[in-house]
């Protein structure tokens, strides 16, 4: 029987995969393994444990790390979709050897995003259900839903077609596609700013701040990956891709610049904005967060990747890879703290009641780590997977000839 | 109903001083302070209303027939939580939420009586932000009498409505799957032909009065159209314009 060809491309991603090196395997294996164990620990925390039981959630903090995670990975998802387009939608040259790795890995965030999110949910069943015949189109929760929902097909069809060297309906698939990544990035933010009883998040900042922290995350992500990338190949990072690598940092740092910015103007507003800013304020700069705030969030998330940004040069990929880490696990507590510290002010603290007078308090459990690490664990396989599976990366990298405006099938 | 706030002109140009005609055409509403506007603070819904409330703002009539709400007597309350025992039982509350409270506030240097206690549930506001919030409509207003309502089944527990609520009042129930929250008693008592509450039925000291704030007759209507004492209600602040309303006496 004649194989067909999609069954002998798949047999040479196998043949690759399999091939791939002991490090690369057992690096494969450890994410799948994180990928199993914390989805297992997910589904039996939320289905035989009870949420109440295994998570570090409460009536008083109802959300919590595995929203933020979800955030964090939603948020490098439509970064990552944003400086794909710069190059492959855009036209900017310096940006178009990324864009294909980009596209995937959008996806592949996205879907770790959606996995850890699918474990925080009580009955995620419900929401496949009534997300159609019971929308409210006055949440944010809806419209974030369902754009998302929207931007992962998009995106899945602007990756298929980028890997078919179609760039025009890749393009136009992918100009829709940040349309709706933006669209649904801002209201992600919009279900903690129109949340008028919570101080600290309400205001149209949120939504903004994430589309700069979006970009942020997007350039950290994408020089992330692709110096493993090729490490992975055993190939040198020079040429074309390097030079893109350079532009992208160099974008990263103003988005740092940006973000330092923003973050820097939400702290001294809240010196002017009543007793509950200023609690929230208090316990950030010297309370019980100030370490995650000053250490992780400003040091390892901004300040210090910044830094080392501007000392690479844009030539020194170790150090830029540094930055990028050290920028992506800041931005991973910064979630955190801006998801926990919008709800450790007690509602009735101004009563001044005995059960109303203490700041709230939250510590995730392992339950919850794991969780996190599934996703983790996802996005890990998923792009080392991903590597192997789509092979012409490199040749797209090296050749750099995405050709925008190109009339589909005119290709060779 | 639509809640319009600048019907008649621009509040901003009258906020300066509001004039005795305008006065008497407020009174006139009948402080038709339909389970949204009496003051946010310890101030008379009459005598602060000129100061809080910019023209126009009151509407016409109830948005509900009946209109549910409760009146809370507030140093009437001694603690004794029967309401809250009382809650528990006729709606089956899990041992590890509430429905209901009643919160302690101690000022040692008060003179006579040092404590206060402080019922709260949910307010059923009329501007709902757990309804807002929520992706799926598993929590609504009811377009007859206001509460806000579950609807179990919908809920996919995001737990938004929690987060949105600004009086604390949700919680979610694992027995049921789905947030559990005050209505009224509207499942355990209302819909089998109770006229009120559990929480009021057991209050020993007559704290909690409820009632349907579109009916003239109802007592609930002569405790908040009254101008003799102050009436208020808790994060007015958050523009979900409740119907839950305090005062004392």
């Amino acid at each position: 029987m004649k194989n067909s060809p999609l069954l002998d491309s798949l047999k040479a991603a196998g043949g690759r995969i399999v091939s791939g090196g002991p490090i690369y395997l057992s690096g494969v294996s450890l994410f799948a393994l994180l990928f199993i164990a914390g989805s297992v620990t997910g589904i039996y925390s939320v289905y035989f444990e009870g949420s109440r039981h295994a998570y570090g959630t409460s009536r008083e903090i109802p959300l919590a790390m595995l929203i933020s995670t979800y955030t964090f990975f939603v948020v490098a998802s439509t970064g990552l979709c944003l400086v794909s387009s710069i190059g492959h939608i855009f036209g900017v040259r310096a940006f178009q050897p990324i864009a294909k790795r980009a596209v995937l890995l959008s996806v592949i965030t996205i879907l770790s995003g959606f996995l850890v999110i699918g474990l925080e949910l009580e009955n995620p069943f419900r929401l496949a259900i009534y997300l159609f015949t019971s929308p409210n189109f006055s949440s944010n929760i809806w419209w974030m839903g369902t754009l998302y929902a929207c931007e992962v097909v998009l995106l899945i069809i602007e990756f298929i077609f980028l890997m078919l060297d179609r760039h025009r309906v890749s393009a136009v698939v992918g100009f829709f596609g940040i349309l709706f990544g933006v669209a649904a990035i801002s209201n992600l933010g919009g279900v903690f700013a129109m949340l008028n009883g919570r101080e600290f998040w309400y205001g149209p900042y949120l939504p903004i701040f994430f589309i700069a922290s979006a970009v942020m995350m997007g350039c950290g992500a994408i020089i992330f990956f692709t110096v493993l990338a090729h490490r992975i190949r055993g190939a040198a990072l020079e040429g074309q891709v390097a030079r893109s690598l350079a532009a992208v940092g160099k974008l990263l740092m103003l988005m740092l610049a940006v973000v330092l910015f923003f973050t820097i103007w939400r702290m001294v507003s809240l010196t002017a904005g009543g007793t509950e800013k200023l609690m929230v304020l208090d316990a950030l700069v010297r309370g019980p967060y100030a370490f995650n705030f000053w250490a992780l969030e400003i040091g390892l998330g901004i300040a210090l990747p910044l830094l080392l940004l501007l000392g690479s040069r844009g030539r020194r990929i170790g150090i830029m890879f540094l930055s990028v880490t050290l920028m992506i696990l800041g931005a991973f507590f910064a979630r955190l703290q801006m998801v926990v510290v919008g709800q450790i002010v007690p509602l009735y603290w101004d009563l001044g009641v005995s059960e109303y007078s203490r700041l709230h308090t939250y510590a995730p459990t392992w339950q919850e780590a794991l969780v996190v690490l599934a996703g983790v664990g996802f996005c890990g396989a998923a792009f080392l997977l991903g590597e192997k599976i789509f092979a012409n990366f490199d040749e797209a990298e090296a050749s750099a000839e995405v050709k925008i405006g190109k009339v589909d099938g005119d290709e060779p | 109903m639509t809640f319009k706030p600048f019907e008649d002109g621009n509040p901003f140009e009258a906020s300066g001083a509001i004039s005795s005609v305008d006065r008497r055409a407020f009174l006139k509403i009948g402080l038709v302070v339909t389970g949204v506007f009496a003051g946010g603070t310890v101030v008379s819904a009459v005598s602060a209303a000129e100061k809080i409330f910019p023209r126009g703002s009151f509407p016409e009539k109830y948005p509900y027939k009946p209109h549910y709400c409760m009146v809370i007597r507030v140093d009437r309350c001694i603690g004794c939580r029967r309401c809250v025992d009382a809650c528990v039982a006729a709606n089956a509350v899990a041992d590890y939420g509430w429905r209901t409270l009643v919160l302690e506030r101690e000022e040692k240097a008060a003179i006579g009586q040092p404590r206060e206690f402080i019922p709260i549930l949910c307010n059923q506001c009329n501007n709902p932000p757990c309804v807002r919030a929520c992706p799926v409509r598993a929590t609504y207003k009811d377009r007859k009498n206001g509460i806000v309502m579950m609807d179990d089944k919908k809920c996919i527990g995001c737990k938004i409505c929690i987060a949105a609520c600004p009086y604390d009042a949700r919680y979610y129930n694992e027995e049921k799957g789905a947030i559990d929250k005050c209505d009224f008693c509207f499942e355990s008592r209302l819909s089998r032909g109770e006229k009120s509450t559990a929480c009021s039925v057991h209050c020993p000291a007559d704290v909690r009065i409820f009632g349907d704030l579109s009916d003239p007759r109802d007592r609930v209507y002569h405790l908040i159209h009254q101008l003799q004492k102050p009436v208020w209600v808790l994060k007015k602040e958050s523009g979900a314009r409740p119907n839950v309303f305090y005062m004392k006496g």
